[in-house]
Formats: C-alpha cells, structure tokens, sequence
C-alpha cells in the first residue's frame, strides 16, 4: 500500500482540497513571476532594490553598489522562484518549499513594508497588512499543513523511503 | 481440512490485492495531480510566449537593432599634447573645462557629497592643458585660476603641470606660442572678431554658440576660416548623444515616412531662464563694477556705453550683444535638425513674436514664433518659444507613417493612419498611444538640477548613456575637436564651418524676420539674404 503513517490523510477532504489548491495557485504564481524574469533579459532588481525602504534598506544599498553581487542576487531570485514554484505545483519536498518560499516573499515585504508613508499604491490601501505579506503568511500555513504527501511527488519518495 | 482453510485465504489474499491495486493506483494519480498542473501551466504560457517574440523582434523589425551598434568612439592612439586657451570663463567656460578635465575644488567637494565624483573621474583623459586664459571679471579670473590649478584628473594619470597664465587682452594670448588652441566662451558679439583674430593667429578653434550676432559676420568668418587650415568646431554638441545617432539611423531606414513638418521648440518659466541673471537669490546685485571688469575689452567693437551690470550680466537682451532666444536657443535646435536631415538653409522665414511676459529693459522678445520653408525638401520646420511657460514640448519630427520625438531620449510613434505600420497596428504589437521604441529607456534626468539645467537636460544638450555610463556630451564634442586636430582630418567634425554658416544664416534671417517685420528669403545662387 501507498499509504503509511507519513502518507496518512489527517485532513477531510474539503481542507485537503482547499489545501491543495492554495498551493497550486501559490507555485503557478511563483513559477510565472521566475519564468517571466528568465525570459526578459533586461529585468533585474535594481529598480526594486533602489526603492528600498525599511529593515533591509542597508542591504539592498550594498547590493545595487556592486554589480557582481547584482548579478548574482538577480540569477538566485529567478532560479528561486522557478524552482519554488514548480516545487510546489508538483508537490516535492512540499514542507521545505513551501517553508522557503514563505521566507523568500517576507524578504520582499520587509524590502518596502507599507508602513506610514507608501500607505496609497496602484494596488490597492495598505497599512502593514499587503498582499505580499498574506501570501508569505500562507506560504507558512502550507508549511504546517502540509499535503505534497498525499497529492504530490513526496507520496512517492515516503513511499520509497519507506520500502 | 487445512487445504480447505488455505484455499479461503487465497481469495481472501485476492481481494485485498485487488483493493490494494486499485488504491495504489488512486494514489499514483493523486500523486500526480501536480504534473497536469504543470502540463495545463505550461501549454498557456506557451501560448503567450508565442505573441511576444514578436513584440521583442519590432526592433530588429524596425532595423534599430541593440545598443552595439552606436558608435564605438575609438580612443586616439596619437595622443601628443594639446595646450588650448579659454577666452571668457563665464558659467560656459566653467563646462568646458569640466568637459576637458578641470573642476573647481568646492565643486569637487559637492560632486564627493552627492556620488557624482566617481561619474566625473571615468571620464577620459585627453591628454589636454587649458594652460591660459583670459578674462575681463577679476572674480571670474580668480575662480579659474582656483579651477585651473587643481589636482584631480580624470581618466587617471597625473595632471599636467604647465605653468598657467593669465593674459589681460585676448589678443596676446592668440600671440602666445605656449597656446596651440583656442575655446571662445564670451558673448555673441565677441565671436565674430575673436574667431578670425584666432584663425588668423593658426589657433584651431571651438567657438560657442550662436555662430555670429550679426549676419555680415556670417560671411566674414566664414570666408576667414574656409580658407585656413585650423580646425574650427561650432559648439553644438547634440549629435554626439546616443539617442541622437539612434535618430539617425531612423531616418537613415525611413522609419517615420515622408517627413513634412518639424516643431522645435523652448519653454522656460524662470527669471533665469529669461536671462535676467544680474541679481543674487536675496535680490541684491551681484559683483562687478567698473573697478573690476575691464568694460572697454568686454565692449569690443561695440559702442560704448558707461559700465551697466545689467548688460554684462544679461547681455543676451541686449541689440548690441545678442540676438536674444533665437541665437540661444533656436540655434541648438536648428543644429539638431541640421545634423539630423541636413537641410540646409530654409528657402523662407517668417517671425512674429513680442514682449510679452517681462516687461522690463530687454530689447527682444519672450514669446518668439519663426517658421522656416524647405520647398526642396517638401517640409517646414517650426520653432516656438515662451519664456513664460516650462510645459515641455519637445522635439517632434512628423513624418506620414510615425512620429519621432528627439530630446535626452528618442522615441518613435507610429500613426494611425500610417500605411507602414497598418499591420502591426492591427495586430496589437504597437500603438499611436504609445512609443514603439524609445531608447534610451529612461531619460536620465534628474530632480535636482536647476530648471536651465533641466531644461538643457530635456533637450538632450547634457549628457548621454555610452555602455552603462553617463557621459558628458560636450565632452564628446570637444573630443571630436581635439581629435581632429591630432589627425589633420576635417570631415569628422560635426560643427564645422559649413554647418557653422547654415545655422548663421537661418539663425539671421529669422532674426532680420522678426526685427524687420517681414518675410525673408534666401538666394543661393548670389548667396545672399533678401
């Protein structure tokens, strides 16, 4: 049988169902934004570096000031959200992605929180709560429930493990 | 009885397989669940992409290519040293000398302060010695002695060291065998005297903008210089700019169709802007005084007249020293269209204009209008100017199929109604809304420059993106000079004497347009102005 204590199914099937597509569309998300950037060869995160206001603010200074260390922040962040995401499409190593691309997208909150001057954006009214922020939060929901071990490719590895 | 218990427990042992087939196969499709994901995934993007390469591929469409085909400028491998004098080290002449490597200590200090030092040090170095000046303001003269003097080179190297003199009459430092060229950064009505004396004198020489201020000059400086052998550059300095050549190989492909009417244009809001420069911020008046300036040298052949501060400090509104917006101004943007489409000398010109803003003790107007007829070439150009007004409007040259808009960027528009671009319309890969190229991306202007420095800025007259790196565009003029002295080539100079007298003689007679109130027409056959 495919299924042993790691592939128990704790959840009713409505919250693995709701589960599973979270972290479907949170992959395709991820996956799309690192596709596009791979894609466009004059992308890069000067310009969202440049911005940068908040905890972070040293760091992303020091970044931009050297091209090298650009270069290559910039070849991470792609392979990182391509690899994320398809990660989490596919359900592989689903706690440790999930737990990584949570950390991933708080980075780039904690690059431009909407604290109290940028409060009006194209994007809708932030006050500390936007939408990068939900979305690493849920990233961390995904990683204490996690469900790559029944609808995904980890099925197969605890299975393999296993035997 | 045993083989009957153990024949039970094979079809026990059956089903339970059967079931546990049938699960495991849910499960491998469970497990799979995220493959179809990515397959569903991949297909739409797929789809998508399949529309962009044809986005990306609208500029080798348009054959502007990438960035590596601007022009490489090849560093000068004869490099043998060139001693060059400043006549008249106003603000101008405070450029010039940045541009060759010269900058005051204080700004120094501020360039450290907001990040532009390093910009300013990659700068090439020329192998160049502005070893004297000359200059009537003793403030002036001590504040380029301060910048003369200083140690730090750009481009790397250690700065020469030749002994700097200042000379009291611009005559004798044409006489000095220590000046090899000279730079004339005075006002208009020195340019004319100044460029035979120099030429005269075998000093090569680079004269600012306008050409002449009157148009008898026109001709008298340019019979003197024709017939030389120095090298003359006129200091216009758009076309070295990256987007400018990218300009020109548009209307080298015909990107924008037929070309029939161009608008240039000047918009400014400030008192400065409008040359009323003789007072500091708290209104008092700035230094200078007949004790100080040597008034009958700044004079020249001018008449003369008791020392008047508002004259030597706003001298541009005055008959006897400028021509007001149009030689400022108009000239630049007569240069860019020259060195664009070369048209030439306008068959026609037609100006109206007044006072209309700055009702105060200036001689030519602040609102200005001239329009320039090319029937040869089947368009107009336009230019119109308000000192009373900063709403941008740009350089827009408008062709039947596109429009292209040439300032600190380039970028091109096709129109609606164009036949070239009918498809690409149709397919939704361009738009009359918006540009469908522009380059380079961004414009590069900063918030912090003054508004006459924004102004420049916006029209592309500052610098410009070679490789990632800002570059002076005066610089890049004054190389092309310096260059051609080196290699005895004249054809490479942009701002040479024959584009010198075309910008003076359209320059003049939208000038004797407006002063006279009539149209006027040029004859090229008797080469004359009626």
């Amino acid at each position: 049988m495919l299924s042993n204590s790691k592939n128990k199914n704790p959840y009713t099937s409505s919250q693995l169902s709701v589960l599973v597509i979270l972290r479907m569309l949170i992959g395709w998300h991820l996956l799309y934004e690192g596709l596009v950037k791979l894609m466009n060869s004059n992308w890069s995160s000067f310009g969202f570096l440049m911005q940068s206001e908040g905890p972070l603010k040293g760091f992303a200074s020091w970044v931009i000031s050297n091209s090298r260390i650009l270069y290559f922040v910039d070849f991470l962040n792609k392979w990182a959200l391509i690899l994320l995401g398809l990660c989490l499409i596919l359900g592989l190593l689903t706690r440790f992605t999930s737990l990584m691309a949570g950390i991933l997208l708080m980075l780039y909150y904690l690059n431009n929180p909407p604290l109290f001057d940028t409060l009006e954006t194209a994007q809708g009214n932030y006050l500390i709560v936007n939408k990068l922020l939900i979305e690493s939060v849920t990233l961390i929901a995904l990683y204490v429930f996690p469900t790559g071990n029944i609808i995904g490719l980890d099925m197969f590895i605890h299975y393999f493990k296993r035997k | 009885m045993p083989k009957k218990i153990k024949k039970n427990n094979d079809s026990k042992n059956k089903d339970k397989l059967t079931r546990e087939e049938k699960m495991s196969r849910r499960s491998v499709i469970k497990g799979l669940t995220g493959v179809g994901v990515l397959g569903a995934f991949g297909y739409l993007s797929l789809k998508k992409m399949a529309d962009q390469p044809a986005k990306v591929n609208l500029k080798e469409k348009l054959g502007l290519g990438d960035a590596s085909s601007i022009k490489k400028r090849v560093s000068d491998k004869n490099k043998e040293l060139l001693r060059i004098g400043i006549i008249g080290f106003g603000s101008r002449a405070i450029d010039l000398a940045k541009a060759l490597g010269y900058l005051h200590p204080e700004r120094i200090k501020k360039a450290k302060e907001n990040k532009t030092y390093k910009e300013w040090m990659a700068q090439e170095n020329l192998n160049v010695s502005i070893n004297g000046f000359c200059e009537v303001f003793e403030d002036r003269a001590q504040y380029a002695s301060e910048i003369l003097n200083n140690e730090d080179q750009p481009g790397g190297g250690a700065k020469l060291k030749l002994p700097i003199k200042r000379y009291k009459r611009y005559q004798d430092l044409l006489n000095s065998d220590e000046i090899d060229a000279v730079i004339i950064s005075t006002p208009e009505h020195q340019h004319a005297q100044m460029t035979i004396d120099a030429t005269k004198a075998c000093k090569h020489v680079y004269c600012e903008k306008s050409f002449t201020r009157t148009l008898q000059e026109v001709y008298d400086v340019y019979d003197v210089v024709k017939n030389s052998d120095i090298k003359f550059q006129l200091g216009h300095q758009i076309s070295q700019s990256a987007a400018f050549q990218k300009a020109k190989q548009a209307v080298a492909n015909n990107l924008l169709g037929k070309i029939n009417l161009i608008e240039t244009t000047t918009n400014r809001n400030t008192k400065s802007g409008a040359w009323i420069r003789h007072l500091q911020k708290d209104g008092t008046t700035k230094p200078g005084s007949f004790n100080n300036i040597d008034w009958k040298q700044w004079l020249g052949n001018r008449p003369e007249v008791p020392f008047d501060v508002k004259r030597y400090y706003n001298w541009s509104l005055f008959q006897d020293y400028g021509t007001g917006i149009l030689g400022q101004l108009f000239t630049h943007e007569f240069d860019a269209v020259n060195q664009l489409l070369e048209i030439g000398i306008p068959k026609s010109v037609v100006s109206s204009g007044g006072i209309y803003i700055y009702k105060d003790f200036r001689e030519f107007p602040d609102v200005i209008q001239s329009v320039f007829e090319y029937p040869d070439r089947d368009l107009t150009l336009m230019y119109s100017a308000s000192l009373g007004s900063s709403n941008h409007r740009g350089r827009v040259f408008m062709g039947k199929d596109a429009k292209m808009e040439l300032g600190s960027n380039v970028k091109i528009t096709p129109d609606d109604n164009s036949s070239k671009y009918e498809t690409i319309i149709k397919e939704g890969l361009a738009s009359s809304e918006y540009p469908m190229f522009t380059y380079p991306e961004d414009d590069g202007i900063d918030g912090v420059s003054s508004a006459t420095t924004q102004y420049y800025a916006r029209r592309g007259l500052i610098d410009t993106k070679i490789d990632g790196k800002t570059v002076d565009i005066t610089h890049l003029h004054l190389k092309e000079w310096i260059n051609a002295i080196r290699n005895n080539g004249d054809g490479k100079l942009k701002g040479n004497i024959d584009k010198a007298f075309e910008e003076g003689i359209a320059t003049q007679m939208a000038h004797i347009s407006y002063m006279e109130k009539r149209r006027v027409e040029w004859d090229p056959i008797n080469r004359k102005v009626i």
